[in-house]
């Protein structure tokens, strides 16, 4: 039982990052119809950021409050990679706004491919892996044999304040409904007097920040390297699709499903190994069945 | 094809036009044979021509799926995996080692069926609905394909696979490029071919014009998946040595690059993609060396490269248009039909709108 609850613990723990990233997915989806396949690379330049940022800090100076580096890291982390998602908005995905979908589709892949090529090729980065510098002392608590830890905490804390914030900004404020407008009418939202460039580029501002906290987070658990953004990417992908993509509650609850899938898949299968063949498993079973999502609503087909 | 009963033909011209390209297609075949002998191609090179062979059947096989019948692919490479894993292990444990040399073809044509098989374990459902999703179920096979492949301890999981012995040599890749541009031909100029190329203009148009929609998408994409089952098998036979990472995503953009960079729906634009795209790549190999820097910032190239191709033209160098011998000769005065770029068939639009 203990070792079960300690599982699901850990299950929570990935799953939010999942959950995190997979709302990038979803909400670019759902304004441009666009799978932003580069998302995943995003998320791994955002753990650089975050790395190279918290060096520099802890460099500096190590009488700083941990609570102040951290959140720095968090923000320097969060604007870092914004400007990023803006600039590779701005210069491979806007020019090809009227171009066939399939264009911008191949476009994104390429983009993705070319941050994990460059980070490798780039010398002050390499192929090799790093590990963020712990910003604040994470302690171990054990209640009725159950380990958990400050980080662990923190981080299924955080990213649900994150994604209750995004739901948020999504249903109550204007520009969550301009959001909205534009998935819903593309052509009649510029007509009253919205500025669809505008949205677009904070639909990938909130994406990329959101990935940010992930990553931060993520890069304190775990290591980091250029390669990273694939796996967790695919996953968190995946996550969107299986919530059903252009719904953000969906990509939530994608994250979650996606994150026990890959704790629980050693306990009940020989392997670690296996956790890609079930999670692409579960995609295409899903796709055939429901291809919607789970809480995607089915498209209508204009003729 | 109606030739004006008026206008005699020398004998000598007929025979020239009609064989001029089996003649030439001997001379090359013969080439193949002789001069990696003589020492004019050394073993680099006779290398970088047999890679450009392999890359054309990808090219020629994504090609039909992504450029003819304008879906999306994105995960040929786990079809190639299958051709190349079936090959090989054919190839090692089946077939005994003095029959390797004979059954090769048979081989290599098993290593193509069994990807085809798995294509259509993968089309039936997949072809319900158009556009983003068929990219979603291939990208999700590919992966399927490459962690199944890692997971199978028996054929080397993820430290990859060897004991073939080097089959794929210049002359036979050319025979098997030769029969992959002759099938992809045939099949694009066939019944079934208008049915494709209408599907990419127009699915509801074509459904009413009693295009068996489904049937035709399934055909094409089983077909596609053979060819890049071939690819795959020669590709295990040349380098000897296959394995699980590299049949990942990064392979299949590869040959994204090589069908937009040559030109969608066009099997001429494959050749010239497949092509330009290898020997750019070898090249830069050198000058990189050459200007001291490290070779990581070859693998930079290709996707900036495509990023690139999609904004300034998506169209590849031959944009829907084709080599004229690639062309029935019955067909090589419509080409209006084929090539909706045309200036010809502006015009001709434009003349029309006029009129009415």
């Amino acid at each position: 039982m203990q070792y079960y609850i300690q599982q699901i613990l850990n299950a929570l723990q990935v799953g939010s990052v999942y959950a995190l990233i997979a709302l990038g997915y979803t909400m670019v989806y759902g304004i441009l119809t666009l799978i932003n396949f580069a998302h995943g690379d995003i998320f791994m330049v955002s753990t650089y950021i975050a790395f190279f940022f918290s060096t520099l800090l802890l460099g500096l100076t190590h009488h700083l409050p941990p609570l102040f580096t951290f959140v720095a890291t968090l923000l320097a982390a969060m604007a870092g990679t914004s400007l990023v998602a803006v600039i590779i908005e701005r210069l491979a995905y806007k020019p090809l706004r009227t171009a066939p979908r399939i264009s911008c589709v191949i476009t994104a892949l390429g983009v993705g491919l070319l941050l994990e090529n460059f980070m490798v090729a780039f010398k002050p980065i390499g192929p090799d892996s790093r590990i963020i510098p712990a910003l604040f002392e994470s302690t171990n608590y054990v209640i009725a044999g159950v380990t958990f830890s400050t980080l662990q905490i923190m981080i299924i804390l955080i990213s649900g304040i994150a994604m209750v914030l995004l739901d948020l900004v999504v249903r109550k404020t204007m520009i969550g409904m301009a959001m909205r407008a534009i998935s819903w009418d593309k052509f009649t939202v510029p007509l009253m007097g919205i500025s669809v460039d505008t949205i677009i580029s904070i639909t990938f501002i909130l994406g990329a920040s959101v990935a940010a906290i992930g990553g931060t987070l993520y890069g304190m658990a775990y290591s980091i390297d250029p390669y990273m953004g694939i796996r967790i990417g695919w996953w968190a992908f995946i996550s969107a699709v299986v919530g059903g993509i252009g719904n953000i509650r969906g990509a939530m609850l994608g994250g979650f499903i996606l994150g026990f899938i890959e704790i629980f898949t050693p306990v009940f299968l020989p392997a670690s190994t296996y956790r890609d063949f079930v999670a692409f498993s579960l995609l295409l079973v899903l796709l055939i069945f429901k291809p919607t999502g789970i809480l995607g609503k089915p498209a209508v087909q204009k003729v | 094809m109606d030739v004006p009963v008026s206008v005699k033909v020398p004998l000598a011209v007929k025979f020239w036009t009609r064989w001029r390209m089996k003649f030439l297609l001997c001379i090359i075949f013969a080439l193949t044979f002789i001069l990696p002998k003589t020492g004019i191609i050394n073993p680099y090179i006779d290398m970088v021509l047999i890679y450009i062979g392999i890359n054309m059947i990808l090219t020629i096989s994504l090609n039909l799926v992504n450029g003819y019948m304008g879906e999306f692919s994105v995960g040929h490479a786990g079809f190639m995996a299958l051709g190349a894993y079936t090959a090989s292990l054919l190839s090692v444990w089946v077939i005994p080692d003095s029959l390797n040399s004979y059954l090769f073809p048979l081989t290599v044509v098993i290593g193509g069926v069994i990807a085809g098989a798995f294509a259509l374990i993968v089309a039936f459902p997949s072809f319900r609905t158009r556009g983003d999703y068929l990219a979603i179920v291939t990208l999700a096979f590919n992966m399927i394909i490459k962690s199944a492949i890692e997971n199978i301890d028996g054929i080397g999981g993820p430290r990859g696979f060897m004991g073939m012995d080097k089959m794929t040599n210049l002359p036979w890749t050319f025979v098997w490029v030769c029969i992959t541009i002759f099938l992809a031909r045939n099949f694009i100029f066939s019944n079934v071919g208008r049915g494709v190329l209408s599907l990419r203009e127009d699915e509801t148009a074509a459904g009413l014009l009693s295009v068996n929609t489904r049937q035709v998408k399934v055909l094409t994409f089983v077909f596609s998946a053979f060819l890049a089952g071939i690819a795959g098998a020669l590709y295990a036979h040349e380098l000897q040595y296959i394995y699980p990472k590299g049949f990942t995503i990064a392979k299949s953009t590869d040959m994204l690059v090589m069908v937009y960079l040559g030109g969608i729906g066009s099997i001429g634009g494959s050749i010239m993609g497949a092509t330009v795209y290898t020997v750019v790549l070898e090249a830069l190999r050198s000058i990189l060396q050459f200007a001291g820097i490290s070779q990581e910032w070859r693998q930079v190239f290709a996707p900036l490269m495509l990023i690139f191709l999609m904004i300034y033209r998506p169209k590849g160098i031959m944009g829907m248009r084709e080599f004229s011998f690639l062309i029935p000769e019955a067909e090589r005065f419509q080409k209006i039909s084929l090539n909706p770029f045309s200036k010809k068939n502006r015009n001709r639009k434009k003349s029309e709108e006029l009129k009415s």
